[in-house]
């Protein structure tokens, strides 16, 4: 298929260079930091970075707190993500390319600031303030501002993951499916997402390991209740900065496992998808000099 | 099933993809669409399918409105013009498709779909995934696929376009008698004439979404309807000239034309196929000639270029006393029969043994 790169005598010792150069910058920034934080949390054994884990109530609380929040953010944006990819890929209307752009208002602002503007809008002076009030809903200081947080700053990650490999697709079989008896729910489940499953588990992959970690927007709507509203980067800050070191990196080195882990399945998905657009292209190229079946004779 | 198309407008934006179309598709015909890229073509197919929606106009099936019908609902089986076969599906998945989404049982479905593989002669590949075929192959996929939730109309949308010359000469051939044998109305999208004239019942030919002609193969192409016609079907010599007193003139040879029997002179186009000019030698160089190269009933000319293509053999050739050159189409054997060196520069005598004239708005007379 495509040759692969070669390098000429003269960019040899160039192209070593680089390559030094960038492993050398890899290694001093991701590598050797993210080994201290495993070294630091086992420098006293498995057993005492279990017990930092286990045995704190409020660590514990953070780590489960985590692992609600963060699928429920990712859920929300999985089916927000496909609607909105869906309707941008297959549609052409006023204002199409201004959403676009406002799927990536996430990316761009500061988490920080995200969380101010949700307390601006559901804090107890904010915006719809007395309408929780009344309603007894308790949005800011609580898990479902912890949720909407998260949903917030992973939102691009499912929809800008769609948007390319949907267009890329087009309509075609999807009208095909239609046009053979297939009902919207059948098409969406037997054509569609079967088409976009690769991109979607990526985009599904990257956001929750964002949820997972996310700490500006989830700071300022948790109001930092131990035991209650801390998620696991919000303990890992606070057990920091009471001077609880080894605790502090025993919850640390969950997170870059989780880190890790996210690391191979993206490195997996990607062969995957790289592997899809690949047949993708194949399907669209026709192969012709393959006919050997020739058609011949009367119709059985 | 029968098909009646009527008045049916279609407008993309500013563009106007049908103007008021109206058609009729008999039970049991396999009727042609043929015209240019943007003719309309194709929106017309979709619109019979229900994949698009006309602005206005309606669509009859047997004599029932089916203009708001849903596309699920129409019973049409569509073949789309990159097959649109589903990619993570095998051949099998592929064709059992409409039966697995009506919830078929297991046991009607196998039998359907093996039956169909039969049909399109692609039995013991239905494991195949569509990536692994080639492109006829696939194309017959899409074929079984459509037929298996037994349409009452099939459409293709340039069922042949995207497969080389070979292959698409056989698949014509075998869908005209796959057509035969199970008889359902049929609808194809070509920019090909020979494909829409070689399968085709009926042919109807569009242009700027709007039907120039409908009639049998044999119909349009002898009785072209329009200058587009004409010249869309094909190579044609085309002359301006004048028509009055129901004759039109080509180099002096009179050509009738009894549309248009007024004395006064109107613009005129004379069409002629390169294959209904005959040549002939002219001996010698005694012959007096007319001083326009015309003696009433043949030109004379010089040929330019000579060039053989299998059983065609095309005399490209000036008329004396004209800059326009003009070409004509000799069965080789003839141009062999001939007995005279058909070489650049050779004396040659043109006779049309057809010619038509089109006067535009003809309605239009003083």
């Amino acid at each position: 298929m495509s040759r692969k790169p070669t390098t000429t005598a003269a960019s040899k010792p160039l192209a070593a260079g680089l390559v030094a150069g960038a492993v050398g910058v890899v290694g001093l920034l991701i590598v050797v930091p993210l080994a201290s934080v495993f070294y630091e949390a086992f420098a006293r054994g498995a057993g005492a970075w279990w017990k930092a884990l286990a045995d704190d109530p409020d660590t514990r609380h953070a780590i489960w707190l985590s692992l609600t929040v963060a699928p429920v953010a990712v859920a929300i944006n999985t089916v927000f993500g496909v609607a909105a990819a869906w309707l941008v890929a297959r549609f052409r209307f006023p204002g199409r390319s201004l959403l676009i752009s406002f799927f990536d208002v996430p990316f761009s602002v500061s988490p920080v600031v995200a969380g101010l503007a949700l307390v601006l809008i559901f804090g107890r002076q904010g915006l719809l303030g007395p309408t929780l009030a009344w309603l007894d809903w308790k949005i800011i200081f609580s898990w479902p501002g912890l949720v909407l947080a998260t949903t917030f700053v992973t939102l691009p990650l499912v929809v800008r993951e769609l948007i390319p490999v949907m267009e890329a697709i087009g309509p075609e079989e999807e009208m095909a499916a239609v046009s053979l008896g297939a009902s919207g729910w059948q098409v969406f489940w037997r054509v569609t997402l079967p088409n976009i499953r690769w991109a979607l588990l990526h985009g599904i992959v990257l956001a929750n390991a964002r949820a997972m970690g996310e700490f500006g927007a989830v700071y300022v709507v948790s109001g930092h209740i131990a035991g209650a509203t801390d998620t696991m980067p919000l303990r890992v800050e606070k057990l920091f900065q009471e001077y609880q070191q080894p605790a502090s990196m025993a919850v640390a080195s969950v997170l870059a496992g989780l880190a890790l882990v996210t690391l191979v399945a993206k490195f997996v998905i990607e062969r995957r998808l790289e592997a899809e657009s690949r047949d993708l292209e194949a399907a669209r190229s026709l192969p012709d000099s393959l006919d050997h079946t020739k058609v011949e004779g009367a119709v059985a | 099933m029968s098909i009646h198309v009527r008045e049916i407008s279609k407008s993309f934006g500013s563009f106007k993809a049908l103007d008021r179309v109206s058609l009729e598709v008999p039970e049991g015909t396999l009727l042609a669409l043929l015209g240019p890229s943007g003719s309309g073509k194709t929106t017309l197919l979709r619109i019979i399918a229900g994949l698009e929606f006309a602005d206005e106009g309606v669509i009859e099936e047997d004599g029932a409105d089916i203009t708001e019908r849903h596309a699920r609902d129409r019973e049409v089986g569509f073949v789309f013009q990159h097959y649109a076969l589903f990619r993570h599906m095998s051949v099998f998945e592929n064709i059992a498709f409409g039966l697995r989404v009506r919830k078929a049982p297991q046991a009607e479905v196998v039998a359907k779909v093996e039956e169909l593989l039969r049909l399109v002669r692609l039995e013991g590949l239905g494991g195949r995934k569509p990536a692994q075929l080639s492109g006829g192959q696939r194309q017959r996929v899409a074929l079984a696929r459509a037929l298996a939730i037994r349409p009452k109309i099939l459409l293709l949308d340039e069922p042949f376009g995207a497969l080389d010359a070979k292959v698409r000469v056989e698949l014509r051939q075998w869908l005209r008698r796959l057509h035969d044998e199970i008889g359902m109305t049929s609808v194809f999208v070509t920019h090909d004439q020979e494909e829409a004239f070689e399968l085709a019942d009926t042919v109807v030919v569009m242009n700027h979404g709007k039907i120039e002609q409908q009639g049998s193969p044999d119909d349009v192409f002898d009785h072209p309807a329009t200058p587009f016609v004409m010249d869309f079907l094909g190579n044609v010599n085309v002359y301006h000239g004048r028509v009055e007193n129901g004759r039109a003139f080509w180099h002096g040879i009179p050509i009738d034309y009894p549309d248009y029997p007024y004395a006064q002179a109107r613009e005129a186009r004379v069409y002629l196929r390169p294959h209904e000019l005959e040549l002939s030698p002219v001996t010698g160089h005694g012959q007096p000639v007319a001083g326009n190269g015309s003696n009433g009933k043949s030109l004379h000319a010089s040929v330019l270029r000579v060039s053989r293509s299998g059983p065609i053999t095309r005399v490209t050739c000036r008329p004396h006393g004209s800059e326009q050159e003009l070409q004509v189409d000799l069965p080789t054997e003839v141009a062999h029969r001939l007995q005279m060196n058909l070489e650049p520069g050779t004396h040659v005598a043109i006779t049309p043994r057809k010619a038509r004239v089109f006067v535009p708005d003809p309605e239009y007379v003083i």
